[in-house]
């Protein structure tokens, strides 16, 4: 009912315009800037052409894998109300936020050749797994996004109206149809947008691909951006390589938001689907018991392999961890500052112009640190010394590459205010600040906290661009860790992989908690 | 509570002292500048006589590095690159900023001859597989590809010495290298994208042996008086790693670059690199080898490409890497 | 006066001509079958709603472009008329201050208003802590500090019990009395046309028609209107 006109360019929709502004400039600035420097060039290769089919193909299954692997997970706990039910929900958040090689190290102690997987096949006889090669960067894949994928999709079970599931309880429908009526249609709103945002994920991955991937087979496009960079130093063609992998996430992102990816992981998921049929409650412990076992067990391989050497680890690292700490504040900080006025902005503009805005703001995801890192560098270059603009620039590029996410959760989260409040806000003449005072800000408070916790932990853990603006005194807590494994200490470098583990949650969940603190939802 | 007052004086007075006295940029590789690397040990002795303030960029490695410089240019503010090897002198002469070192006659105990004006080592080691005592290790690349024995290597697109390892297959086979790949593939648990990944697997146990350096065993000897990690000993000779320093031809301080190149071949900063940076001294230092090196592998053979022959053969010999694995 | 100037909207197969005359003070009920357009109306002349052509006029002046919070309107609508995070003074208090900042002359003509609609003592509860019939009250102490001459009540009162929505009713013709408003209510029920003592506009068959006497029409009702009430 509200399509009346408003004046276009209002001060926050102004704000939200030039956000989307910053992060195209910052995403394709960067590219400019590094191609505006290349001195030669000889192309793209056909070794770029596989690489560019090998990053399809396992961002493809990856996010086919995580999203089928996620519906079962869902479905338990859509359906199942168990105590620690709202616990589990929140451990769900934890892979995707892991530092990668942690991850890959976690993964390693369940999964690898000497893991706790073979060491029980091989005490029963059985033929031991392989956890090198294609499937390795599918599962590794799968352990990042499997709960991502999970929240999405019982995001959607959660928006089915009861009313239906009571319907067809009245009607006396069994499981197998509530399914195809009720259920399936769902899912096919809501799988292809979550295997989209997945897929778009997947699509920069590097050091999982190529560590488990178990060789040159496993080549990304971001790995031949690297090697442009560091081999060849041929920078057009690192140039051409960020474009393709732009330009394929472009069109991924305006497919995605075309089907309409669901609201993901924002607000009420703690509260369980009333269901009158009684399903066999053997399916849901077990896709349940599988996952919480899949996505746990290398977390608690990393707590164990880590917890003695925590308490020794040198003051460098503690430092370190302080430094992380305040990039993933300020990290946290420009999200808020980018996604609010985006969000706002998206939602005003509505249909197509805000859907463009919102796949320029989306742009992040398929941006190589690498080469936004090395565009800002040749950018900022001749007019101050790097290593002073260390700490902003990490805080500002994981705030662009957090982005996605922030504004996933919290576009719909507008939309769906406007739609409740926006014609009393408006009769009453609530308009820009108070408007976002009074009504979008506190309305939006969970999932807009539980965005930050996201980017917050996402940032603590990145090692991206702060490698390319060193300051030998400036270190990280990634970067420590690397330095770490760099000078063979790798127990110290276990126990700063739990304290960044521990950083990572702990920030999450303290952003997460702020937002539920008395919220009148 | 003197000391206090002095130190709190320091602080203040600090900014004034350090416009004064020179400002020494060096540029090099992460982890020299880690805390547990050679970085501090040798700010600290450079600058108890130099008068200047030696600050350190870290980058991730040598390559990266080189490509840093190429970006910046002559505007650099670097005067001293150290951490670059002889694979990428070629490519580092060919930018044209680098100035002759001014090193001469210093009596290098390396392994090869050493006559290059412009880049002086500073340290140096072989690459090797490293395995467990015990381990019945491979004595050559065939015997490697001919065992079930399994590896861990770097990648040479994005590792130091994955490169290396590129390079030392090639120039112990030649033209027989190929199959040599081809035969290894099944041996190759993955590839890392750096030295950390790779040895980390190896220490979790994910392979037999992990692409190291001959001197990677003394760091476990000497710091964690651990004796149960070897290196292999292969009979076609091992690949020789030279780390060189060079000076930029825009420093704004040559004299004192220069000094500092001299210092990193003198018998202070090579008593400090061994038991710090695990690679052998360019210079051996008076005191010689700290204890415990004397227990590692001394290959016959010490294998190495002039560097200006290293682009044309690295490209060619990363084409058939590529071939022989990507199958 | 308030006018609908050969007004009309289309909305796909959805059409509304509207052409006529409220007068001043004037209680109006507005009847018609689910779909007709009666919402339709309200957000004309709430501004929610752009007329494809024709005018809306207010004391012979135009108001067809004004926003909604240009116009001389306040609106009580179905349902989300409270903000529920905020309290109930700071509610009202919005009918003030749009920008939220209450000075504490504001607070106490909030508390008035609240007292006046029987909430005496309520200002620092949330909207989640009252009651059904409590939140319809807040809403109309909101309304009447506004200070706007035309009240809209879209199907305002239609969760409540019938008592319930009689008391409101009756609340609403009070302030309507003692601030000398125009009222557009929309209601399903005859029963409510009725107790408004005044007329009622008929929106059927995609007309708004000229208001009648309530009594009068629901008496001898057209045949649009005697179909709709009879189902």
């Amino acid at each position: 009912m509200a399509d009346r006109a408003q004046p276009l360019i209002r001060p926050l929709t102004l704000l939200g315009l030039g956000a989307g502004a910053l992060v195209l400039a910052l995403v394709l600035g960067s590219v400019a800037a590094v191609a505006w420097r290349a001195e030669r060039g000889t192309g793209l290769r056909p070794s770029d052409w596989a690489a560019l089919r090998f990053t399809l193909w396992q961002a493809t299954l990856s996010a086919i894998f995580s999203v089928a692997l996620a519906v079962p997970v869902a479905r338990a706990l859509a359906r199942r109300r168990f105590r620690g039910r709202t616990l589990l929900v929140t451990l769900l958040g934890a892979p995707f936020i892991l530092p990668v090689i942690v991850a890959v190290l976690g993964l390693i102690m369940v999964f690898g050749r000497s893991g706790w997987v073979n060491a029980a096949l091989d005490a029963a006889g059985l033929p031991m797994v392989s956890i090198y090669g294609a499937w390795g960067v599918v599962l590794a894949h799968v352990f990042f996004n499997l709960p991502l994928a999970t929240r999405m999709i019982l995001q959607g079970w959660l928006d089915v109206p009861s009313e239906r599931f009571r319907l067809a309880a009245s009607l006396g429908m069994r499981p197998r149809a509530i399914f195809r009526q009720i259920e399936l249609p769902m899912l096919a709103r809501v799988l292809p947008g979550a295997a989209l945002v997945i897929f778009l994920i997947c699509i920069t991955s590097f050091a999982v691909a190529l560590t488990l991937g178990g060789g040159p087979r496993a080549t990304t496009v971001e790995l031949a951006i690297y090697q442009a960079f560091r081999f060849d130093f041929d920078l057009s063609r690192a140039a051409l390589l960020a474009l393709l992998q732009l330009a394929v996430t472009a069109a991924a992102a305006l497919v995605a938001l075309r089907v309409s990816a669901p609201d993901a992981m924002g607000a009420g998921l703690d509260r369980a689907l009333r269901r009158w049929d009684q399903p066999h409650p053997a399916f849901d412990v077990a896709a349940l018991g599988v996952a919480m076992a899949f996505l746990l067990v290398p977390l608690g391989a990393l707590a164990l392999r880590g917890a003695p050497h925590v308490v020794s680890l040198p003051p460098e690292v503690w430092r370190a961890a302080l430094r992380s700490v305040l990039v993933a504040l300020g990290s946290a900080f420009l999200t808020a500052l980018l996604a609010l006025p985006l969000a706002v902005a998206i939602q005003r503009l509505g249909g197509i112009r805000g859907r463009t805005l919102e796949v320029a703001g989306m742009l992040g995801i398929a941006a190589s640190p690498l080469v936004i890192g090395t565009g800002l560098f040749i950018v900022t270059f001749p007019f101050i010394a790097p290593d002073r603009l260390t700490l902003p620039v990490t805080a500002l590029v994981n705030a662009v590459m957090a982005l996605p996410f922030a504004l996933r959760v919290v576009v719909p989260a507008v939309e769906a205010v406007e739609a409740q409040f926006g014609p009393l806000a408006t009769s009453l003449g609530l308009r820009g600040w108070a408007r976002l005072r009074l009504l979008i800000l506190p309305r939006i408070r969970r999932p807009f906290a539980f965005a930050l916790g996201l980017a917050a932990a996402l940032s603590m853990g990145d090692l991206g661009v702060v490698a390319l603006f060193a300051d030998a005194d400036a270190a990280t807590l990634p970067l420590q860790l690397y330095r770490l494994m760099g000078a063979y200490r790798m127990d110290d470098a276990a126990g700063a992989a739990l304290v960044l583990l521990a950083l990572s949650l702990v920030a999450f969940w303290l952003f997460d908690r702020g937002g539920r603190v008395d919220a009148d939802v | 509570m003197r000391s206090l007052i002095i130190l709190g004086l320091g602080l203040l007075a600090s900014p004034a002292i350090a416009q004064e006295r020179p400002v020494l940029s060096v540029y090099t590789y992460d982890s020299f500048v880690s805390d547990w690397g050679p970085g501090p040990a040798i700010e600290e002795a450079f600058e108890a006589n130099c008068a200047c303030d030696l600050q350190f960029t870290a980058l991730g490695d040598g390559a990266e590095l080189l490509s840093r410089l190429r970006l910046e240019g002559p505007r650099s503010d670097a005067d001293v690159v150290l951490g670059l090897d002889q694979n990428l002198i070629a490519a580092a002469k060919d930018t044209g900023l680098f100035a002759d070192a001014g090193l001469a006659d210093v009596a290098w105990d390396l392994p090869i001859a050493w006559d290059d004006p412009v880049f002086a080592p500073y340290d140096w080691g072989y690459f090797a597989f490293v395995h467990d005592a015990g381990f019945d290790a491979p004595n050559s690349f065939r015997d490697l590809a001919d065992s079930d024995a399994t590896i861990v290597i770097q990648d040479p697109r994005s590792s130091t010495p994955g490169l290396g390892l590129l390079l030392w297959v090639k120039n112990a086979y030649g033209d027989d290298a190929p199959r040599i790949w081809a035969d290894l593939a099944d041996n190759v648990v993955t590839v890392t994208k750096g030295w950390s990944e790779a040895y980390g697997l190896f220490l979790e146990g994910e392979a037999d042996m992990v692409l190291s350096y001959t001197t990677s065993p003394a760091y476990h000897l000497i710091a964690e008086d651990d004796d149960s990690k070897q290196a292999a000993s292969f009979v076609e000779g091992h690949y020789l790693q030279i780390e060189v320093a060079g000076v930029l031809e825009a420093s704004d301080e040559p004299d004192l670059a220069r000094d500092f190149v001299a210092f990193m071949a003198g018998d202070t900063a090579q008593s400090i690199l061994p038991t710090t940076n695990w690679m052998y001294p360019a210079v051996t230092p008076e005191g010689g080898l700290p204890d415990g090196f004397d227990t590692l592998i001394e290959p016959q053979v010490a294998l190495l490409y002039p560097s200006d022959e290293v682009p044309e053969i690295r490209d060619a010999a990363l084409d058939e890497w590529l071939t022989a694995l990507s199958r | 006066m308030l006018t609908f100037e050969d007004v009309r909207v289309t909305r796909g197969d959805f059409t509304l001509s509207a052409d006529l005359a409220i007068e001043t003070g004037a209680r109006i009920a507005i009847l018609g079958p689910s779909g007709a357009g009666k919402s339709t109306l309200l957000a004309l002349v709430g501004g929610f709603l752009t007329p494809d052509s024709g005018r809306i006029t207010w004391g012979g002046t135009d108001i067809t472009d004004l926003t909604p919070s240009e116009r001389p309107v306040a609106t009580i609508f179905q349902d989300n008329n409270l903000f529920p995070h905020l309290t109930v003074t700071r509610n009202v208090g919005l009918g003030l201050r749009p920008n939220g900042r209450l000075s504490a002359d504001d607070r106490a003509r909030v508390a008035d208003a609240l007292r006046d609609v029987g909430l005496a003592g309520m200002g620092d509860r949330k909207p989640g802590d009252l009651s059904g019939g409590q939140q319809s009250r807040v809403a109309l102490a909101r309304a009447g500090l506004q200070d706007k001459p035309i009240l809209l009540l879209d199907e305002a009162f239609s969760a409540l019990g019938p008592a319930l929505k009689s008391e409101m009713i009756d609340l609403v013709l009070r302030l309507a009395q003692a601030r000398d408003l125009t009222l557009l209510m929309i209601t399903h029920d005859p029963d409510d046309a009725r107790r408004l003592k005044g007329q009622t506009i008929v929106v059927a068959d995609g007309r708004a028609h000229q208001p009648q006497d309530t009594d009068a029409l629901l008496a001898d009702p057209p045949p649009a209107l005697g179909a709709y009430l009879a189902g």
